[in-house]
């Protein structure tokens, strides 16, 4: 319990520090919003009422804090280029990344683990051999090829959907799952071949070990050893790596998403920074943040409950 | 691993490694054809003996502009990799070497940002500062500079405890000699490895910026932003797309190939 406060407070401190210096840095950037908002020819005294409509005549620490206190009140902010809270431009498209990201995770598990297990209980077979040669290509594969090529293969080839042919959940739940599979399918492949890699390396070290040796001269059959005794000690490199997958994950969404043409919070982002449009790049960052950490939080409990030897 | 599995490795990532590498080195000085100049009458050609990856949507060799635009994905890696290590080298000697305060607080920080993956972080100095091939270059510069920290900050910490270092500091060293002299060749080993695999990272976020049109700008190609714009036309020239995409699997897997040989 001591454990997970601890790293409840850690998780907190980050997010606190990453809020201070993704605002800093969009504060402190040359350029006048109020400026580029009513153009060239405004007079001092519009700018002057701009200013003060937008917040932005108070010193920095103070907008900083008031902006810290807006989010606990779910107010992230205006839009510049759509005058609208922020909060409102999100709201309907954070689901659509976050069930991107957790379909991806849950496929990555699906193909990495079996495949990695098989391929460590048939060491030195020939499918062994098979799936590493496989697996070393697709680990060399960038999110975005493997989504062009899934496309390609899925989509214009086999026309299991059609390309750009996003549907919302509310429109059509069915072929919102079946569409998304495909993005999901291409964020996930990558990276269930480094997990299929880690876990298969780190059973075949398990193997060697003398608690496997004790395990099978008490006349454990192997299938007991291997699921029984070893897997849970193998399985803590590809957890941790699960961790770093999970970032890995959000930055591969808001790529997949440009390919796929799906409207969530990548896309929103994009726009955004090509509008610089700050309130709501600074919204959308801090909202990853906040995925992020939390992800590695639930590792970090989950790292825990495997092996409670960790402090 | 066996003897003879480490050298297929080693041969075949050479060997992939050559058929990217020297391309792109050609193409800094030659290329069969003006990688920017159109042809509307080959728009979108296939494979031919005259444009062998075919042409793109505006007539434009796809191979003359794979050779170049490979030479402007590994420049902006090569400088990424400079930035990230140097940088990273010196704020891990120092905050490894000293300890103290500082080296907590930037520490704190440091694992704020690699919490972050590095392609968000570009992305918030790319907002910052636009894009272009020299921005891209600067922020996956910056967005690589706290893996390094981290390592090397761990390997000094391990090695200033070490009797030589003592013995330096009995010989009177002062502590910027002992760090850069007497420790700095002894992270050797891990430093190479984290480059070799920070390269690839640094080859694949550029291509994933450019990929979103904010990394390398018209009219400069890079195989990123090739790919985004061939991704138009899957239907009318898949080979567009494929030979890019096939050319950074190539040299990722090149490059991951020999760092396992080196590692």
């Amino acid at each position: 319990m001591k454990y997970v406060a601890k790293k409840v407070i850690g998780a907190i401190i980050t997010l606190l520090v990453v809020s201070l210096l993704v605002f800093l840095a969009f504060a402190i950037i040359p350029g006048d919003p109020a400026l580029s908002r009513l153009g060239t020819n405004a007079t001092e005294s519009a700018l002057a009422a701009m200013r003060e409509r937008m917040g932005l005549n108070k010193p920095i620490p103070v907008r900083y804090l008031l902006w810290l206190a807006g989010i606990f009140k779910g107010d992230l902010g205006t839009s510049y280029a759509y005058e609208m809270p922020v909060t409102a431009l999100i709201a309907d498209k954070m689901p659509i990344t976050i069930t991107l990201m957790i379909y991806s995770l849950i496929l990555m598990l699906i193909i990495s683990v079996p495949l990695g297990v098989y391929a460590s209980y048939k060491e030195k077979t020939a499918i062994d051999r098979a799936i590493q040669i496989i697996n070393q290509i697709i680990m060399a594969l960038p999110p975005f090829f493997s989504g062009i090529l899934i496309t390609l293969v899925f989509g214009v080839g086999l026309k299991f959907f059609v390309p750009g042919g996003f549907v919302s959940i509310g429109v059509n739940p069915v072929r919102f799952f079946k569409f998304m599979f495909f993005p999901a399918l291409a964020i996930a492949l990558p990276k269930s071949a480094m997990i299929l890699n880690l876990l298969y390396t780190s059973l075949n070290g398990e193997k060697k070990k003398d608690y496997v040796r004790t395990a099978y001269s008490r006349g454990n059959t192997s299938n007991a050893v291997f699921f029984g005794h070893m897997l849970k000690n193998a399985s803590m490199p590809a957890i941790t790596f699960i961790g770093m997958a999970l970032a890995d994950i959000v930055a591969g969404s808001i790529i997949i998403e440009q390919v796929f043409g799906i409207p969530g919070l990548g896309r929103i982002l994009l726009t955004s920074i090509q509008n610089r449009d700050y309130p709501v790049v600074l919204a959308v960052i801090m909202l990853i943040a906040l995925m992020v950490v939390v992800t590695n939080l639930a590792v970090d409990v989950i790292y825990k409950i495997v092996d409670p030897r960790i402090e | 691993m066996n003897r003879k599995k480490r050298s297929f490795n080693f041969i075949l990532g050479t060997v992939l490694l050559a058929l990217t590498l020297i391309p792109a080195l050609i193409g800094l000085v030659w290329t069969p054809y003006d990688p920017e100049s159109m042809d509307v009458a080959n728009k979108l050609a296939h494979v031919s003996i005259r444009h062998i990856y075919g042409c793109d949507n505006f007539g434009r060799d796809v191979f003359s502009r794979i050779m170049s635009g490979s030479g402007i994905t590994l420049l902006i890696a090569i400088g990424t990799v400079a930035c990230g290590s140097i940088i990273g080298t010196i704020i891990g000697a120092f905050t490894g070497y000293f300890g103290g305060m500082v080296d907590t607080a930037i520490m704190r920080i440091n694992d704020v940002a690699l919490a972050f993956p590095s392609i968000l972080l570009a992305l918030v100095i790319i907002s910052l500062m636009g894009s272009g091939k020299y921005q891209v270059m600067f922020a996956l510069g910056i967005a690589f500079i706290p893996s390094y920290a981290r390592i090397v900050r761990g390997e000094y910490k391990r090695i200033k405890n070490l009797d030589y270092v003592k013995s330096a500091k009995l010989a009177g060293a002062g502590d910027l000699r002992i760090m850069f002299v007497h420790i700095l060749p002894n992270t050797k080993a891990v430093l190479l490895s984290s480059v070799m695999i920070g390269f690839n990272n640094a080859i694949l976020a550029e291509a994933g910026l450019s990929f979103l049109g904010i990394g390398v700008q018209p009219p400069d190609a890079s195989l990123g932003r090739m790919l985004s714009e061939a991704q138009a036309y899957l239907f009318t020239n898949p080979g567009y797309a494929m030979f890019p995409g096939i050319t950074i699997v190539m040299i990722i897997l090149g490059f991951s190939l020999l760092s396992k040989e080196i590692g």
